[in-house]
């Protein structure tokens, strides 16, 4: 059977026509035989090779640190897998948008991002043509009968300023049956846009398909490049990708905290973790000279270097910046009035994670396994001593919790790579890509795992480039979180799981 | 009649005040400058000057909510003495009469919330009249305590000279109910920990949320009840701890307001260190301070 699945190693690339073609049902079968396992799918789309549509899964096996290519010819329709494996129903509704390939079955047959039809002609798998304006209007609400059930609609346009998204609550006084969360409104169509490159703006392109994970995707792209090119980084460049991804990952979990405090109204945390977070920004400013690291990372290495001085500086304040972070978040981690609003609130079981594929903290705090940079490493993460980070509990304290405890590790790890940064270049040469090869390449970012699965054509430009954030998961997770608690809770549950609207939307 | 004259001008111009301290006194624990002290004010004069939106929904109701809400707690501020001198208007009884204007006031900002027909306002109120519910027993407990104590009916003798005998007599029953009071006083006030005056997270809300239709000088009236409604709490919390009899009616002004000055600190710092409490979870805080004055009466009348 593993004959019919290949098996390559994060960001190698792999001649596309080396993919095994099976039948749909051989692939359907195989897909389900692994998620039934415990295992799951990081990637199932489709890509058009010689004119035909191949789904094509990328099945990671986390024990082994390996990803499992396969792909499957398919016309117009083909039976949903999604009753069996809910982990693939959005990736179901995707295909359907995007190249009208209709699941037939599937119990929540409803458009993702409202986008036009990537490859093929025609109506798409919703009976639509051109473009659309019903967003969010002509979307089939899931709804409730009863005298008493009320619905209570909020968005897309909020309070705050946060990303559009709106949602729609099945609401009996405080408590909530159900929540359904539409998004769609930022799509601005990347995928597309990245056909044909790479050009000299695909790195600042990746950059902002979520302005939060800037270096991940940077990071995700620049190590499919390298595969696909055939080239091997200097371990200096890839010393300073890990610090400028980890210092990512503390300003926004050190933010979240912050953010998590602000909505239970605990002013101590609230503020200081706000001031705090800026730190880790200015850190990253200080390498690259972009508070969110735009600009740091390209195919090849790093743009700019760090001199040893100010490396070493540089972990002095980081050490010095985390210390107060304990100071500020073991408040709120300690305060009985914040753990009675954060405990027990927003639990997403772990059986139910599984069953989603949550991925990132909201996987973690559930009691999956779910880390790339332990189960699918790239130097220096494979030689680091980084512990993955897990919890059972799955509510909206265990989140926090994970994220203060990952934070202390990516600190002490950020400290460790600048005291000992390898000598020697920062950039190695980049060649073009070459022609007719596929590379999927994963990076865990801060919200979790980041999948670019890039395919080059005959000219050796971008075929189909395939983004998926760890957002297109942890969404359903939310929307179940929230069943049978109260609606008040959910802007903390919300920002528990604080996911991406623009990664969604790509 | 002048000094109680005087007494009125305070309570129509401090309120706002009362809000800049508990603002400063947060910032500054959050290690912040914080706005000026006189910020409430600012915000109040720049909302007088802005026009108002009205929805097509809307009846008259949603515009009688905010002057009735404003007009009656500044009636109801006519029956309390904020020092020595003894209040504007006071019969035998007028504490019901008390408690019901600030009813009326909530009746009225709750049906202008009902009037938008919008989800999240429909949900504050209901919210708000349910904690309410909740709120006014205990409120009513501690005047009828006050009332036993002090043998009086009308809320200037309850908060007068009677009081300091009452003190050495009954203070445990007292200490209670003035603990009761000020945790009426929060929740009433939608002060953390019921209610946060800053979120913007509608879905958390409960007092703001029925005022989010409201705009220009409906909000203004709308603020300013709400600080007058603070200041008449705080009023009552202070008179009944600052229970002693003074001789010059000067000096019980004073000593009232370095009291209210207290009590502002008091709340901003109760602000700064405590999370909100889950929704489900303020019945229970109410029902507390219910149990506190029954607690007091039971003292009282053994």
């Amino acid at each position: 059977m593993s004959s019919r699945i290949l098996q390559v190693k994060n960001g190698e690339a792999v001649e596309a026509r080396a993919v095994p073609r099976l039948s749909v049902d051989d692939l359907q079968g195989l897909v389900a035989d692994v998620v039934t396992a415990g295992g799951r799918v990081a990637a199932l789309y489709g890509r058009e090779e010689a004119g035909e549509l191949l789904v094509t899964a990328v099945l990671p096996n986390d024990r082994e640190g390996t990803l499992g290519l396969l792909s499957a010819p398919v016309t117009k329709e083909w039976p949903s897998l999604a009753p069996e494996c809910p982990a693939v129903q959005l990736f179901e509704r995707e295909l359907a948008e995007q190249y009208g390939v209709v699941p037939r079955g599937h119990p929540w047959p409803k458009p993702v991002r409202f986008e036009h039809r990537l490859g093929g002609a025609g109506p798409d798998a919703f009976g639509r043509e051109g473009p659309r304006a019903d967003i969010p209007g002509g979307y089939p609400f899931f709804a409730m009968e009863g005298e008493e059930v009320h619905e209570v609609a909020v968005g897309p346009v909020h309070a705050g300023i946060i990303e559009p998204g709106h949602f729609r609550f099945q609401c009996h006084g405080e408590h909530v049956f159900h929540l359904e969360i539409v998004l769609g409104y930022q799509h601005r169509g990347a995928e597309g846009m990245l056909v044909g490159g790479p050009t000299a703006r695909t790195v600042s392109l990746l950059e902002s398909v979520a302005g939060d994970t800037a270096v991940g995707n940077a990071l995700c792209h620049a190590r499919a490049m390298e595969g696909l090119a055939g080239v091997e980084v200097p371990p200096r460049a890839a010393a300073l990708r890990a610090v400028a991804l980890e210092l990512e990952r503390l300003a926004n979990h050190v933010g979240d905290l912050g953010a998590l405090a602000t909505d239970i109204g605990f002013l101590p945390t609230a503020s200081y973790c706000g001031a705090l977070r800026a730190d880790f920004l200015n850190a990253l400013a200080e390498i690259c000279g972009n508070r969110f690291g735009r600009g740091l990372v390209v195919p090849g290495g790093v743009r700019f270097d760090l001199p040893s001085d100010a490396a070493a500086r540089l972990a002095g304040r980081m050490e010095e910046a985390f210390s107060r972070v304990e100071d500020a978040a073991g408040l709120f981690f300690d305060s009985p009035s914040s753990r009675n609003r954060v405990d027990g609130t927003g639990v997403v079981p772990k059986e139910t994670a599984q069953a989603l594929g949550l991925l990132g903290p909201a996987g973690r705090a559930s009691g999956l396994q779910v880390d790339a940079r332990k189960t699918h490493p790239f130097e220096p993460y494979s030689s680091a001593t980084l512990p993955m980070v897990t919890l059972e509990a799955g509510d909206v304290h265990a989140r926090a919790r994970i994220r203060f405890d990952e934070a202390r590790a990516s600190a002490a790890f950020v400290v460790q790579v600048l005291r000992q940064l390898p000598e020697g270049p920062v950039r190695a040469p980049c060649p073009a890509p070459r022609p007719g090869r596929l590379a999927v390449s994963l990076v865990e970012g801060w919200r979790g795992e980041l999948v670019h699965a890039v395919t080059t054509g005959a000219d050796g430009r971008f075929a189909r480039y395939k983004l998926k954030d760890p957002s297109f998961h942890n969404w359903m997770g939310l929307q179940l979180a929230l069943r049978g608690e109260q609606i008040s809770d959910f802007p903390l549950c919300n920002k528990s799981f604080n996911l991406s609207y623009c990664g969604y939307d790509l | 009649m002048l000094l109680s004259a005087i007494q009125l001008l305070l309570f129509l111009s401090l309120p706002p005040f009362l809000l800049g301290v508990i603002n400063r006194v947060k910032a500054r624990v959050a290690g912040r400058t914080g706005q000026p002290l006189l910020q409430p004010y600012f915000d109040l004069w720049r909302l007088l000057h802005k026009g108002a939106v009205y929805s097509t929904t809307t009846t008259w109701v949603f515009r009688a909510g905010p002057v009735v809400g404003l007009a009656a707690v500044a009636t109801a501020g006519l029956l309390l003495s904020f020092g020595g001198a003894p209040a504007m208007l006071s019969f035998s009884g007028d504490f019901v009469l008390f408690a019901y204007l600030l009813g009326l006031a909530r009746f009225f900002t709750a049906l202008a919330a009902l009037d938008t027909g919008s989800a999240f306002e429909g949900m504050g109120a209901a919210r708000e009249v349910s904690f309410a519910s909740l709120a006014e027993p205990a409120l009513f407990l501690c005047l009828v305590v006050l009332a036993r104590a002090t043998g009086a009916l009308s809320l200037s003798q309850m908060l007068g000279e009677g009081l300091g005998s009452a003190w050495s007599t009954s203070g445990p029953a007292l200490l209670l109910t003035a603990l009761a009071l000020f945790v009426v006083a929060l929740a009433e006030n939608a002060r953390i920990p019921v209610d946060d005056p800053n979120t913007h997270l509608e879905l958390t809300m409960i007092h703001e949320v029925m005022v989010l239709d409201h705009s220009g000088p409906d909000f203004a009236f709308i603020l300013y009840g709400a600080a007058l409604k603070l200041f008449l709490f705080g009023a009552l919390v202070v008179r009944l701890a600052l229970g002693f009899h003074f001789d010059s009616p000067w000096a019980a002004l004073l000593a009232f307001l370095g009291g209210m000055l207290v009590f502002a600190v008091v709340v901003g710092t109760v602000e700064s260190v405590m999370a909100r409490l889950r929704l489900s979870r303020v019945p229970q805080m109410l029902v507390g301070a219910s149990v506190l004055s029954v607690f007091a009466l039971v003292l009282l009348l053994r």
